[in-house]
């Protein structure tokens, strides 16, 4: 059985949000992580080769080279490879041109499962794991709080609002993967040492299959940033202290009036 | 000469880190507060690899180098001197001696299980009256048919209820010596629950209060002939090569100490106020962390170094470590001490509570400037290797 997880490197929010000109994340200046959603569906899928060996787990991501990171750490938790898809006409990419990029990649590679985080910390959008299902033509299952695999079938625990649905699909399939999935795995040190003298498989857009341009990087994504910032710090603010309380109304009205939201 | 580490070393490095705030630090108060053995981290520790980091995988461990494993020791000590003793006791102390002196057959039976951690390791050299001078041994080991039958008794001994191999130091006899009768001292590998193995007191210490040190006593404990690790009457040797080893691991133990030490007291200098303003505004408060960060950084030269140098030494060369360890461990130690020292004093009052980590860590400290060689034998290696 061959499972594939995608992955991504996303900023940690220890370290500050750091922006390119034109709002998209400067990735390169910011310190990083494995995305935690993503994370737990690494760890499905290692756990789903713990129970037998014949399963290879090969991770999938797609960002700049320094994304290279996030693989090698997938690798020392136990995933069998690596497939970096990185090209400059790539970078700036929205939901649409990413799900776009990797279901090029994911064209090149046999499966029969794949495995997504439900969203990004980056985004919080949740649409590239159904978009990849959507661009390979196949069933997905969202919010998996279990997975188990029967024969050629998954079953898959969905959260939902107030409660849980029992999915069964036939592979191969998608499944998006909840942070509460599961408690994932340290990596082990001597998994580290094997990750760095493994090779990692490096993708351009050249290596994508049955993509057009248009829907590649920036120029290919649907979503335009108007204003991106850092979260402000707010002041200590204006105190005042009325005299009445017909004065208080008054002042609160002017304030109210002046920032034209009256 | 290169002074930046690996990407691997580095990703290691944050693996340890996040395992010792994760899994460690939120029990360190705890257990040294009941003096209880972390056994749930050490099942932890054996999932992460943490137990046979140095071992190579061929015996079922991570294969990875002694800097590695000294990065461990340091991360984990940082928040935890305790569990950062256990895993060097194991690893330098009865690992080490049974990669490097076992037979083949002592290495397929033992290193497995020490190296996943499904077994945990420990050594015996000390006893009430051979402790610096370990010529003094009264234990004894004289060979009845296929056993060797041991006698005698073990004190201070780290891991001591806890692990379920033993390397054990023992007289075998008598031998000339430069026209001088002296002992004859070999080393054994012992399992737990070997008839004749019993456990003496448990020792109520100053500091590593969660690590578990016994007595371990011998009455007629026949183990099999075939245990004698390395050669009749080479146990002396064994025992300061490993001792060699060991001083990395604890020279790691005092710099992560210290290193713990000197973080938990810059986050408190900042939100400490007196005066109107943080203590950190203070010029003392400056120049007394800027000595402890150097202090800091000079000793993990020196431990990084040492583990280096038994790097070199693991991958064939034929360099001795002996005198780097002896330096890592002298200076880490004294640091450590001093660190902790100057960390309790600059928390003034809340330093001496035990509610504060620095308490703890500066009772931690002290051991590490005495087990494992004194500083005085720390200071005997290195004389005596600069004046030949």
């Amino acid at each position: 059985m061959k499972v594939v997880v995608c992955v991504k490197q996303v900023p940690d929010t220890k370290g500050g949000v750091k922006f390119n000109p034109d709002g998209t994340l400067d990735r390169g200046a910011m310190l990083t992580i494995m995305n935690p959603d993503d994370k737990a569906g690494l760890e499905a899928a290692l756990a789903i080769k713990d129970q037998n060996e014949d399963v290879e787990v090969t991770v999938v991501t797609m960002g700049l080279p320094k994304a290279e990171e996030v693989l090698r750490e997938a690798m020392a938790m136990g995933a069998d490879k690596g497939v970096l898809v990185t090209d400059r006409v790539l970078g700036g990419a929205d939901t649409w041109a990413t799900s776009t990029t990797l279901a090029g990649a994911l064209r090149n590679i046999d499966y029969d499962l794949i495995i997504t985080g439900r969203q990004a910390i980056d985004g919080d959008t949740a649409q590239v794991g159904p978009q990849i299902a959507e661009h390979l033509g196949l069933p997905v299952i969202s919010y998996a709080q279990d997975i188990k695999v029967e024969g050629d079938s998954v079953v898959v625990k969905r959260q939902y609002d107030d409660g849980y649905h029992m999915v069964k699909a036939q592979m191969p399939c998608l499944i998006t993967a909840l942070a509460e999935l599961n408690e994932p795995r340290y990596m082990t040190p001597g998994g580290i040492f094997d990750a760095y003298d493994a090779e990692i498989t490096t993708w351009g857009r050249a290596d994508l299959k049955d993509v057009e341009d248009s829907n590649l990087g920036l120029n290919g994504s649907p979503t335009k940033i108007a204003k991106a910032s850092d979260k402000v710090r707010k002041g200590a603010g204006e105190k005042v202290t009325p005299d009445s309380p017909e004065d208080a109304a008054k002042l609160i009205v002017d304030k109210l009036l002046s920032k034209h939201i009256i | 000469m290169d002074f930046t580490l690996s990407k691997k070393h580095e990703m290691a490095q944050t693996l340890f880190k996040e395992f010792a705030e994760k899994e460690v630090k939120p029990l360190a108060q705890e257990i040294d507060e009941e003096h209880r053995f972390p056994r749930e981290t050490v099942e932890k520790m054996a999932k992460a690899g943490f137990l046979g980091i140095p071992v190579p995988k061929e015996f079922g461990g991570q294969g990875c180098d002694p800097l590695t494993y000294v990065m461990c020791v340091e991360e984990l000590s940082k928040v935890c001197g305790t569990t950062g003793v256990i895993v060097s006791a194991h690893t330098s102390l009865c690992m080490d001696p049974i990669q490097t002196f076992g037979t083949p057959a002592q290495k397929e039976k033992y290193l497995p299980d020490l190296a996943s951690g499904k077994k945990l390791g420990a050594f015996g050299l000390t006893e009430p009256g051979a402790g610096t001078d370990a010529q003094g041994q009264q234990t004894k080991a004289v060979l009845d048919g296929d056993e060797w039958v041991l006698n005698g008794s073990k004190c201070f001994i780290t891991n001591g209820k806890e692990a379920d191999v033993y390397i054990i130091i023992a007289v075998t006899g008598k031998v000339e010596k430069r026209g001088r009768m002296q002992k004859e001292i070999s080393a054994f590998i012992v399992e737990k629950d070997t008839p004749g193995f019993t456990f003496g007191t448990k020792e109520n210490k100053m500091g590593i209060c969660g690590s578990s040190t016994y007595e371990l006593i011998f009455t007629d404990c026949r183990i099999p002939k075939e245990n004698l690790l390395g050669a009749k009457g080479k146990g002396f040797g064994i025992a300061m090569h490993t001792l060699d080893g060991g001083r990395i691991g604890i020279a790691a133990q005092a710099l992560g100490i210290a290193e713990g030490a000197l973080e938990t007291t810059i986050n408190y200098v900042k939100e400490r106020k007196q005066f109107g303003r943080s203590i950190a505004q203070f010029q003392n408060t400056q120049f007394q962390l800027a000595d402890m960060a150097t202090k800091v950084e000079a000793a993990k030269m020196l431990v990084y170094k040492a583990a280096m140098k038994k790097g070199e030494y693991q991958s064939g060369k034929k360099v001795s470590y002996s005198v780097e360890a002896a330096m890592a461990k002298l200076y880490a130690a004294e640091v450590a001490m001093e660190v902790t020292t100057k960390a309790v004093q600059l928390h003034g009052g809340y330093g001496y509570i035990k509610e504060y980590d620095v308490e703890r860590m500066m009772r931690d400290a002290k051991i590490t400037e005495i087990y494992e060689g004194t500083s005085e034998v720390q200071r005997m290696v290195i004389s005596a290797n600069i004046l030949n």
